[in-house]
């Protein structure tokens, strides 16, 4: 997994509530088997004004230029300021795999939704849980200053603003141990490997039916 | 009863309970999966994944693969037409032969939305934990299992330790008390409760949906009614086990065998909250208050009643919502104050791992009866959610039903609820549908989503407005 412990990046504020996975990344793009190449894509239908498919030339699409991200003051933007329930609905990495492409490294918003929040841990991409009155005056606040930048340190768990305001966020302990150390996860859990099978050993006694194919 | 001096248990809580391998210190529990469902789209890299780091998958026997988002809905004699579409399928085949997983591949006749097939097979049972690369994995928890959608980096830590590293939900008891009236559906009892706590009111929980109304539905009902706790914010919702469950489970192909039934059947019927036990949160609904629902917006929770209007975002009581629902009527082009009965299709679509199976197809076709869709109704489709339930409608004559009253009647699939085959909405259009999202651009871009139950879509056809199916 990538390692995330410090940024300091441009922030860009999108503080709609329930952007839902589908506007992250349109099902069009679903059909890759790659985990890569998804950034171009991202907010496909706000940020284009044509019509996107898989495998079109970037060059020719027509931007909206109303769209946040679109706006060259944003270009190279790595923190998103977002609203409530942020990444509901479908539960594909593939939204995460999008923003981070695009280069965005963390996400702060009042609440995100349940298997968005999981699947950016997976892909290094840092979710930041903040009260919703902070993330709508960080909104404020980026919108009114050009070059607004936010310094997020996970270690110490704060998010800074350029007059040096500091808000502390909370995060899962193993989760922020697993990020900050780009552990991965599944090398992790086979260093449990003789648990796993103890549990499976007992499991198969107590009800062997789950461990059946079908008949 | 719980243990003297403790609390009860939740059926949440016996089903976690039951599968802890280990639990840290902070809580962090390694969980251990029962059923791994697999689709085309989510699985590729996890597959990737594993390879290049030269590892097996744990246990095949616990996967059951499917491709069903991309595939065609039309005549697959020729294959697939889109070569990325094509091009995912293969992949899925090439995985699954190559690891020694078991798929239903797309001219099976068990090929179907994988939600479907799952409780078709008799591959959910009650007391699993059961895991897919899909949000609505959810729709397994009708079987008292513990049942939630995952990212692909999960499917790929499944695949490789049968184990999944997790936090404990919160308990939510949502109980729909007493019975809803004639033509009122569990899709209209799922709208009503997500449009009552919002799409974020389950986030951080599971739901056990539970009351006179949900124990009266039978499990394809409680099916459509776990489907959508993910709409609700839930990654899982649940409803205890009782004989509706047991009998369902019989002569399934993944079901217990014999030698195993009795035993299975006694473990499964303790699979209910204990009296005492506690909730984080419990939400309490009049059945009898529910009328048929209709989605007016551009998330689930933007519902009302078939005789409602859509919401006036200037109005006091929207305050806190204006922005959103502003937004969405511009989406919908919809104006404040239209009654619902006034709203008219261009499309509609009966499907999806919500409502695709043969009893929702049959209330489409009691509704469809001898009558014709409207002619300013461009297309009326409906989708099997698999080759059994396809096979079934057309053994008792539905398909006939559906295609003399101008329906189209296609091969099992997700198809239209999320349009990536051939099958959507184009810019503009909008479409009474069974599915479950009602997002932007959801079922094709610039497409405009209302969700109902397979009765309401079927009236919809005929009338080419909302009508209350009721009175229809």
């Amino acid at each position: 997994m990538k390692e995330f412990t410090k940024l300091t990046g441009l922030a860009v504020p999108l503080l709609r509530a329930n952007v839902d996975t589908d506007a992250i990344i349109p099902k069009q793009f679903l059909k890759s088997i790659k985990r890569s190449g998804f950034g171009v894509n991202l907010f496909d239908e706000w940020r284009y004004k044509d019509a996107g498919f898989p495998g079109q030339d970037s060059a020719s699409r027509q931007p909206n230029p109303d769209f946040v991200l679109n706006k060259p003051r944003y270009a190279g933007a790595q923190v998103l300021i977002a609203g409530e329930n942020f990444g509901c609905g479908s539960s594909r990495e593939h939204a995460v795999w999008a923003l981070d492409d695009y280069g965005f490294r963390t996400v702060i918003a009042p609440g995100f939704a349940d298997i968005f929040n999981n699947n950016s841990f997976k892909s290094g991409l840092l979710p930041v849980v903040l009260d919703k009155h902070i993330v709508e005056q960080l909104g404020e606040e980026c919108e009114a200053v050009e070059g607004y930048s936010l310094a997020i340190d996970l270690q110490e768990q704060t998010v800074t603003t350029p007059s040096n305001e500091v808000f502390k966020f909370e995060v899962d302990e193993f989760r922020k141990h697993c990020l900050l150390n780009g552990f991965d996860d599944i090398e992790l859990t086979l260093q449990q490997r003789f648990r796993i099978e103890e549990y499976e050993v007992k499991r198969r006694q107590s009800a062997p039916w789950l461990f059946n194919t079908s008949s | 009863m719980g243990v003297s001096g403790m609390a009860g248990k939740t059926l949440y809580d016996k089903v976690w309970d039951a599968h802890l391998v280990h639990q840290q210190e902070d809580g962090t529990v390694l969980l251990y999966i029962d059923r791994h469902l697999v689709h085309e789209v989510t699985s590729p890299q996890a597959f990737e994944g594993l390879q290049l780091a030269g590892r097996q998958p744990w246990r095949t026997s616990s996967m059951l693969a499917v491709a069903d988002h991309n595939v065609p809905t039309t005549d697959r004699a020729n294959g697939i037409e889109d070569p990325v579409s094509r091009l995912q399928i293969e992949t899925l085949d090439a995985n699954c032969e190559k690891f020694g997983v078991t798929e239903f591949k797309m001219n099976d006749l068990r090929q179907g939305i994988v939600h479907v097939i799952g409780p078709e097979q008799g591959a959910t049972l009650p007391g699993m934990t059961v895991v897919c690369g899909d949000s609505h994995t959810s729709t397994h928890g009708a079987f008292g299992a513990l049942a939630f959608g995952i990212g692909t980096s999960e499917v790929e830590h499944v695949m490789a330790t049968q184990t999944l590293l997790q936090k404990k939900s919160r308990n939510m008891l949502i109980s729909v008390d007493g019975q809803v009236g004639p033509g009122v559906t569990a899709k209209d009892i799922v709208l009503a409760i997500i449009g009552k706590i919002g799409t974020a009111g389950g986030n951080g929980y599971t739901i056990e949906f539970a009351g006179e109304a949900i124990q009266a539905l039978s499990m394809e009902g409680r099916m459509s009614v776990c489907n959508m706790s993910i709409e609700a914010g839930a990654r899982a919702g649940m409803v205890a086990v009782d004989r509706t469950t047991i009998e369902y489970l019989k002569n399934r192909p993944f079901s217990p065998s014999k030698e195993h039934w009795e035993q299975a059947e006694a473990a499964w019927l303790d699979l209910q909250s204990d009296d005492d036990a506690v909730f984080d949160e419990i939400v309490r609904i009049d059945a009898a208050s529910i009328e048929p629902q209709v989605s007016w917006g551009t998330s689930p929770e933007m519902v009302t009643s078939v005789n409602g209007y859509v919401p006036d975002p200037q109005a006091d009581e929207f305050e806190a919502k204006r922005e959103g629902y502003s937004r969405a009527l511009e989406y919908m082009d919809l104006a404040a104050a239209t009654p619902i009965t006034e709203i008219k299709l261009d499309r509609v679509f009966i499907g999806s791992c919500t409502n695709s199976r043969i009893e929702d197809l049959r209330a489409a076709a009691a509704v469809i009866k001898e009558r014709k869709v409207a002619t300013s109704i461009k297309q009326a489709l409906v989708v099997p959610g698999s080759g059994l339930v396809k096979q079934q409608a057309e053994k008792e004559g539905l398909d006939k039903v559906f295609l003399d009253a101008g329906f189209e009647w296609r091969e099992p699939g997700c198809s239209m609820c999320l349009a990536m085959n051939a099958d959507r909405l184009e810019a503009g259009e909008r479409c009474a549908s069974t599915s479950n999202r009602n997002f932007e651009g959801r079922q094709g871009q610039g497409g405009r989503t209302h969700l109902v139950s397979p009765a309401m879509a079927a009236a919809a056809a005929i009338a080419g407005h909302f009508v209350d199916v009721r009175s229809f």
